[in-house]
């Protein structure tokens, strides 16, 4: 770090702050007031600086000192991130709580990882070998959890020491031959995406256990879901059930403009269930980043860029990550914000006109990768989307619609019902499912498309006949159809409901298969029996 | 710190609420000033931006007969506190927190900043202890819980200020260890619900201190009343272990202020000309509740809204819902059938109540009754749109019941008319409902005979 160059505070709007201090570059992380507040250069001109302060404003006064980093704002990455829960700005609100008691103070913290917890390291490159970006020197063991250590993506050379046993982040592991030092953590900038050698399309799935999901609407290995829904249709709980039951290594959480009573709810379960694939806490795979929506709008906008560098860090170790955000809607919002308070031209619902290619270059970083190391990674996401009023026609969800590669459309009158997970089946879609298809039909079943297919079907044709009943009654139909809507009312009660709360909250693909499968035959058959054909072979 | 105060006698424009001073050298954000005007007009302000020397300050109280060239704007160089006591309890306030019952202003123990700091989400304990409310339809259906933050949705001429009296009358907070109190928050109320509040307020044995802001005072205070109120409440919560609800009516009457001062100030105005912030601004308030683990006490949070139009989407319920942990929501249709409290279950919801209910909290069936009667309800409505089509002789049997069932249980589990019932008592109606209509399963049935 660049000894910054400082000056004084010219005006004050909001968390948007303007200096006399010229010389700042755009996007770097800059000091503000007599506190040391965050912030960030978010507009240079000709008679100052524009700067977006990341910590509650209230108190900052005219003249007081700004100074500058001379980098960017950064995400620091390494081993101790699994199970803390940070805030927007990567700040470990443990040991905030630690500092400055029940209630957040603005309060500067030097790190965001214990630099003075002893690892103990085991190398794997040695003296004289040649290693460049993303190469693997050798792991930490962090817990149950193997942490590869790999060389930073922008640094390269020949080995001339190595580490080995106990250690601390403080100590270098490795020396290069030009003089430089690897330390067991780098930081990135977050705003910037990770390098990769190439990105590949997606193929496996991620087993989220929800049957709907799995079954009708699956998500890819590094594809995105969007899952919108209003008040009360259950997003978080479904993002938290996803959260516990994915077949990924990792999960990263993000709680972005969200309730400070869901993040104490999910970390307390999270803390007692164990992932049944390592035998360990869940809380042992996840990374928590949580801006509730009482924590500064600013730092809420950061959260998601922290996140989704947490996750492409994982993804550059060789792992499969799941990025869960909630909600996307409040980060939007969170941008609103920082864009009136720029005097921006308002696009759309005064939403700013790069909210579009914003999330689109959010959603980007998802993927699934050759690491520089020429390991497979991969990235997923799942957004939720809060739209004001439920209604789907706003600019967050359409923007999403058009980058994501599944709709899982949250229905506020399946809620009512208490439908859950309340995802429509007439209307939401995924683009993953054609890719999908192979996977499905050899780890599965032969059958799994055909009776997607047929399930589809019985449903579609409910919807068509509801009306119709509405009207004459179940008795008034003909046997064939009162037969579709009784199998209809057991698919969804039986198949496309599914309890949170019980053992029934995960759904492994077979069982999948087998409780549709027996739906499905009991619609056959019933099918023959109407057309008077002896009952064939069922499938 | 400045060594001095500092005057200034530059204003360079007044605009309704909004004060414009040039010439400052020295200022910060949220800083509070005092105006002197002319004829002994005292009144406070807060700094609301700086550009340059320029400042932009926002008054609170009546501007009336202010004069730019005879004024004088005195800078304190502290921001807003709030003083702070146990004293609190039993009095009265404006909204600009000065006594309104004549009595002289308490001995502060401690002063707090009106704006208070967000909870540490790591510090946070999950509400789970169950309040009685004696209303069959919350406890049963829409159970609250303690450091809850429930609202009430109401629309024009709907009861919900009898709703909330009653909740008032009946909430079981009492067998708190270190005591319970109501701090009650009016927001732009006209005096007769002010007085009905009153007395309501007057009727129960717990202590209470009250924010008043009614009708026709400034709008500024509306938008600090609350934020003095739960500072209060922290306080008391927080540092003296109290179980503290907080009810706060009318939200809509909030909303409207923080459109019409974010209007003055030229804002960019959002959906139904409210700011594109109010999101956060109410998330400022409402996540304010809530229990935290170095302390007993808890913030419970009953906020009142006034749908207009009747419209769940309007972005003042629409935000509010997004916030808070889940809704009671009010129906026309129930209030005219006669019934009270007309809550309408359906789209009512409490988003704590699975760890609240159930063994060792109310009665471990619970669970399985609140979903059998919550399942039934809903067929039942949905079957009335049906006979209305096709008639009650059209419809089969089954339905006939459903019906049936969906009428009963409005008229003999929601409607309530002023008598508490108990826990117990609420579900042992809901199942003597159910089981009337034989839709009580075997294992409810099972329970009961054991018990």
């Amino acid at each position: 770090m660049k000894p910054g160059i400082s000056g004084k505070i010219t005006s004050i709007s909001g968390a948007t702050v303007r200096t006399d201090l010229s010389g700042l570059t755009l996007f770097e992380r800059v000091s503000v007031g007599l506190h040391n507040l965050t912030g960030e250069v978010v507009r240079l001109e000709k008679e100052g600086t524009v700067l977006q302060v990341y910590e509650d404003p209230s108190g900052l006064g005219l003249d007081e000192p700004v100074q500058g980093h001379g980098a960017s704002l950064t995400t620091t990455l390494g081993p101790g991130l699994l199970s803390v829960m940070f805030d927007g700005l990567q700040r470990p609100l443990d040991i905030l709580a630690a500092k400055t008691g029940s209630f957040i103070h603005p309060i500067h913290l030097e790190s965001s990882l214990d630099l003075k917890k002893q690892w103990s390291f085991t190398p794997l490159v040695n003296k004289g070998d040649t290693v460049s970006g993303g190469v693997k020197i050798g792991y930490i063991d962090e817990g149950a959890f193997q942490h590869p250590i790999i060389i930073p993506p922008d640094k390269k050379g020949r080995v001339e020491s190595m580490a080995q046993g106990a250690i601390t982040l403080e100590e270098p592991l490795c020396s290069l031959e030009d003089g430089s030092r690897i330390f067991g953590y780098h930081s990135w900038p977050m705003r910037v995406p990770r390098p990769y050698r190439k990105k590949i399309n997606p193929q496996g799935p991620v087993i989220t256990g929800q049957r709907i999901i799995d079954f009708l609407f699956p998500l890819a290995r590094g594809g995105t879901s969007i899952i919108p829904g209003g008040f009360g249709t259950g997003k978080t709980i479904l993002e938290q059930t996803i959260a516990k039951h994915a077949d990924v290594d990792i999960v990263i959480y993000a709680g972005c403009g969200e309730r400070g009573n869901e993040m104490s709810e999910l970390i307390e379960e999270f803390l007692e269930l164990v992932d049944p694939r390592s035998k360990s806490p869940l809380m042992d795979r996840t990374v928590l980043v949580v801006n509730t929506s009482n924590m500064p709008v600013a730092a809420r906008e950061a959260s998601i860029y922290t996140a989704v560098t947490l996750g492409e860090y994982y993804r550059d170790l060789g792992f499969h990550v799941l990025l869960l955000a909630d909600s996307i809607s409040r980060w939007a919002e969170a941008l609103r914000e920082i864009s009136s308070s720029l005097e921006e031209m308002p696009g759309e619902e005064g939403y700013p006109t790069y909210l579009a290619s914003r999330l689109s270059s959010f959603v980007e970083r998802a993927g699934v990768v050759e690491t520089l190391s020429g390991d497979i990674g991969s990235l997923s996401m799942i957004l939720s989307v809060s739209p004001p009023g439920g209604d789907f026609t706003e600019p967050v969800t359409q923007a999403l619609l058009r980058t994501s590669g599944a709709f899982l459309m949250l229905d506020t009158g399946l809620a009512n019902s208490r439908h859950f997970p309340a995802i429509n089946w007439m209307q939401s879609y995924s683009l993953y499912q054609n890719t999908l298809a192979d996977y499905f039909a050899k780890n599965v079943s032969r059958d799994w498309e055909v009776l997607r297919i047929l399930c589809r079907e019985i449903m579609h044709k409910e919807e068509a006949l509801k009306e119709i009943m509405e009207i004459v009654g179940i008795d008034g139909l003909q046997e064939e159809d009162r037969l579709v809507m009784t199998v209809a009312e057991k698919i969804r009660s039986g198949f496309l409901a599914q309890n949170a709360y019980t053992a029934d909250a995960f759904c492994s693909p077979q069982k999948t298969m087998d409780i549709i499968r027996s739906f499905t035959d009991q619609f056959l058959k019933g099918q023959d029996r109407t057309k008077g054909k002896p009952e064939n072979e069922t499938l | 710190m400045r060594l001095s105060e500092h005057k200034y006698k530059t204003t360079s424009k007044i605009a309704g609420q909004l004060l414009y001073v040039e010439n400052v050298h020295a200022a910060r954000i949220g800083e509070v000033v005092k105006v002197i005007g002319p004829h002994d007009i005292v009144l406070e302000g807060e700094i609301l931006e700086i550009v340059k020397g320029n400042i932009l300050i926002q008054l609170f109280g009546e501007t009336r007969g202010l004069n730019a060239e005879n004024m004088e704007i005195v800078f304190s160089d502290t921001i807003r506190q709030v003083p702070l006591s146990r004293d609190i309890l039993g009095r009265r306030f404006n909204g600009s927190f000065e006594p309104l019952d004549g009595l002289p202003m308490f001995y502060a123990s401690k002063w707090r900043p009106a704006r208070g700091y967000p909870i540490n989400p790591v510090a946070r304990l999950r509400p789970q202890e169950f309040i009685e409310t004696g209303i069959s339809a919350i406890d049963g259906l829409n159970t609250l819980v303690k450091g809850q933050k429930l609202p009430i949705f109401s629309c024009a001429g709907m009861p919900a200020k009898e709703l909330v009296a009653q909740i008032l009358q009946n909430a079981r907070l009492r067998e708190s260890s270190k005591g319970f109190a109501v701090i009650f928050v009016a927001l732009g109320l006209t005096f007769h619900e002010y007085s009905f509040y009153l007395e309501a307020l007057q009727n129960i044995e717990s202590e209470f201190a009250a924010i008043i802001n009614m009708a026709d005072d400034p709008v500024m205070e509306r938008l600090m009343a609350p934020r003095f109120a739960l500072t209060v409440a922290e306080y008391l919560a927080f540092d003296h272990d109290m179980d503290i609800l907080v009810l706060i009516t009318d939200m809509t009457n909030y909303c409207d202020a923080l459109r019409e001062i974010s209007n003055a100030r030229k804002e960019l105005p959002g959906r139904r000309g409210y700011p594109g912030y109010m999101y956060s601004d109410l998330a400022s308030l409402y996540e304010r509740a809530g229990r935290i683990k170095d302390s007993q006490g808890s913030i419970t949070m009953i906020p009142v809204i006034t749908m207009p139009e009747d419209d769940i989407t309007h972005p003042i319920p629409d935000l509010t819902g997004y916030i808070t942990e889940g809704q009671i929501v009010l129906s026309r249709e129930l209030h005219q059938q006669g019934i009270f409290p007309p809550i309408d279950v359906l789209p009512s919801l409490s988003r704590l109540m699975q760890k609240g209910i159930g063994a060792g909290r109310t009665r471990d069936d619970h669970r399985d009754l609140a979903n059998q009667l919550y399942k039934n309800y809903a067929k039942g409505r949905e079957l009335k749109k049906l006979e209305a089509i096709v008639g009650r002789e059209g419809m089969s049997e089954g339905d006939r019941l459903l019906l049936d069932f969906a009428t009963q249980f409005e008229n003999e589990f929601v409607h309530q008319e002023g008598l508490a019932r108990s826990i117990y008592q609420t579900l042992d109606k809901g199942l003597e409902i159910l089981e009337k209509f034989n839709l009580a399963p075997d294992a409810l049935l099972k329970q009961k005979a054991e018990a």
